[in-house]
């Protein structure tokens, strides 16, 4: 059980949060100019990293406000949590074979 | 050619106090140079050395392992095989296999205790039941066998559940494939593995590979924890870390790494006579030959690559478990474990050329990877081989998350991704 530090509410268990993926992937501005791969990078491909993540959450059953985290996704080790908008902190960045 | 397992050989060995049986397969130190390399000693990747051997007379071939046969996934999941899948291209998939599993013990020589018991899935609200008979119809129009059972029927099959499903989720009937059922993980693994040794594969044992040679965008060799081997052809059937070898192969795949879990109970007495997946609640049931329940639970909601299940799922589960069968509600569970799938957008695997010539994945099977292992396996010897897509591999490129052509399948894969 993951105990997730929530900007706006502090530290509450996993289950009150929903996961929304990898984070700082900014949708392309003009869709409609870009190709099909670009579209396909941007929806469908993922870092998916061994080691340090940068991930999108939702605090849905709390305040429902979206934030980021910082996490180790091999060791569940949490880094920190950030508001939108905000700079990550800084990390020493690790990433697993 | 080994010597065959038989009612002969056994009585043989019994008389020197089964101390002579030979090694299954060899552990060579690995060559300076293969023709094909697989990464990956699971049951795709060593299926996939046997068909290669066997089918395309390619045996200089090499399986690398990072930790031990079958150690992963093959050996991580709840054993089910079914081909009950919604679309063509997946039915064609999964059926293809099915039909591999129905003679393998005989084709290896290897008894891999396949037993077509049946796999019954639930439906507990009318949408499911709707999705249920319209996968039932698209099924036989393929020629799989399936079939609607309405709760009287699913009570006969199982007698032991309620159908009230605590009023909240009643069975309201089920799909049911009486071709389906369960096999040993371990024996599938270690069955391939000695019919591949047996036809010049070598297999090797505790090498990780940390890195690709790529020249010209042409594979040449892996880097692994024994040194650098020299490869014409690599094909990687990695689940759950195929992300991580297509980052160092320099591209990415749509995939997210979760785990899965599973949990098995103290032995019991024959109860459960088939096998039951209940999707709504996510609860899917066996029992092992041992008489042990082997019970499947969910994914995580997040990535992760640690190889055990969250909490908050595990109770879901069980919960569902002691609703459905109220029998079981003082049943202790022995074990829990978790594996690390690669899940895709669609619920549907990715058997493909990459960015990169002569480097292929066989990957992204998510929850249901095992049914798959005789077909996967292959398909994807025949795409390697032949370095272009085999017919029944084509729809399931990476391509098609250019194209959009997904194959959507979420109702029949059963477990969320």
């Amino acid at each position: 059980m993951l105990l997730i530090p929530c900007p706006y509410c502090g530290e509450r268990a996993e289950n009150e949060f929903s996961y929304g993926g990898e984070a700082h992937k900014p949708r392309p501005e003009v869709p409609e100019e870009i190709s099909d791969a670009t579209w396909a990078d941007y929806v469908f491909l993922q870092k998916n990293t061994k080691g340090t993540y940068y991930e999108r959450w939702i605090h849905s059953h709390g305040c429902r406000r979206w934030f980021n985290l910082v996490r180790d996704t091999l060791t569940h080790e949490i880094h920190g949590a950030y508001r939108m908008g905000e700079a990550p902190p800084k990390v020493d960045e690790k990433t697993y074979v | 050619m080994k010597a065959r397992y038989s009612i002969f050989s056994l009585a043989r060995n019994a008389l020197s106090s089964h101390e002579n049986w030979p090694q299954a397969w060899r552990s060579p130190e690995p060559k300076k140079e293969y023709d094909v390399v697989i990464v990956g000693g699971g049951g795709h990747g060593l299926v996939t050395a046997y068909y290669l051997a066997k089918e395309h007379g390619i045996t200089n071939v090499a399986v690398i392992e990072k930790g031990w046969l079958g150690g992963g996934n093959t050996g991580r999941n709840t054993t089910i095989v079914r081909s009950n899948y919604m679309w063509d291209e997946s039915a064609a998939l999964y059926e293809h296999s099915l039909k591999l599993w129905e003679n393998m013990t005989k084709e290896l020589n290897f008894n891999v205790m396949f037993s077509q018991r049946g796999v019954l899935n639930l439906a507990h609200t009318l949408n499911e039941v709707r999705i249920t008979k319209r996968r039932i119809h698209a099924n036989r129009l393929n020629g799989i066998d399936s079939e609607w059972v309405e709760p009287e029927q699913v009570k006969e099959w199982v007698p032991i559940i309620d159908l009230r499903g605590n009023g909240r989720y009643p069975v309201l009937g089920g799909s049911l494939q009486r071709r389906g059922g369960t096999a040993r993980h371990d024996a599938v693994a270690w069955g391939y593995a000695r019919a591949a040794d047996a036809l010049g594969v070598d297999i090797i044992q505790q090498c990780a590979v940390e890195g690709f040679d790529i020249e010209d965008g042409r594979v040449t060799g892996v880097r692994t924890s024994k040194g650098a081997i020299k490869a014409k052809k690599v094909g990687v059937v990695v689940a759950g870390h195929a992300g991580v070898l297509a980052n160092m192969a320099g591209f990415k795949l749509p995939i997210n790494s979760r785990p899965l879990q599973a949990l098995v109970s103290e032995p019991v007495k024959p109860c459960v006579h088939c096998v039951v997946m209940a999707g709504a609640v996510h609860a899917y049931i066996s029992q092992s030959d041992k008489g042990e329940l082997v019970i499947g639970a969910g994914t995580d909601a997040y990535n992760s690559y640690a190889q055990w299940g969250s909490n908050p799922v595990t109770e879901d589960t069980l919960a569902a478990i002691c609703e459905l069968y109220p029998l079981f509600r003082r049943m202790r569970m022995m074990r829990q474990w978790g594996g690390v799938v690669d899940t895709c957008p669609d619920a549907s695997p990715i058997i493909s050329t990459t960015p990169v010539k002569g480097l292929y994945f066989n990957c992204g099977w998510g929850t249901g990877g095992f049914k798959a292992t005789p077909g996967s396996g292959h398909i994807f010897a025949d795409t390697v081989a032949n370095d272009r897509p085999h017919p029944i591999a084509e729809p399931f490129s990476l391509e098609r998350f250019k194209t959009g052509f997904l194959i959507d399948e979420h109702a029949a894969a059963g477990v969320a991704h």
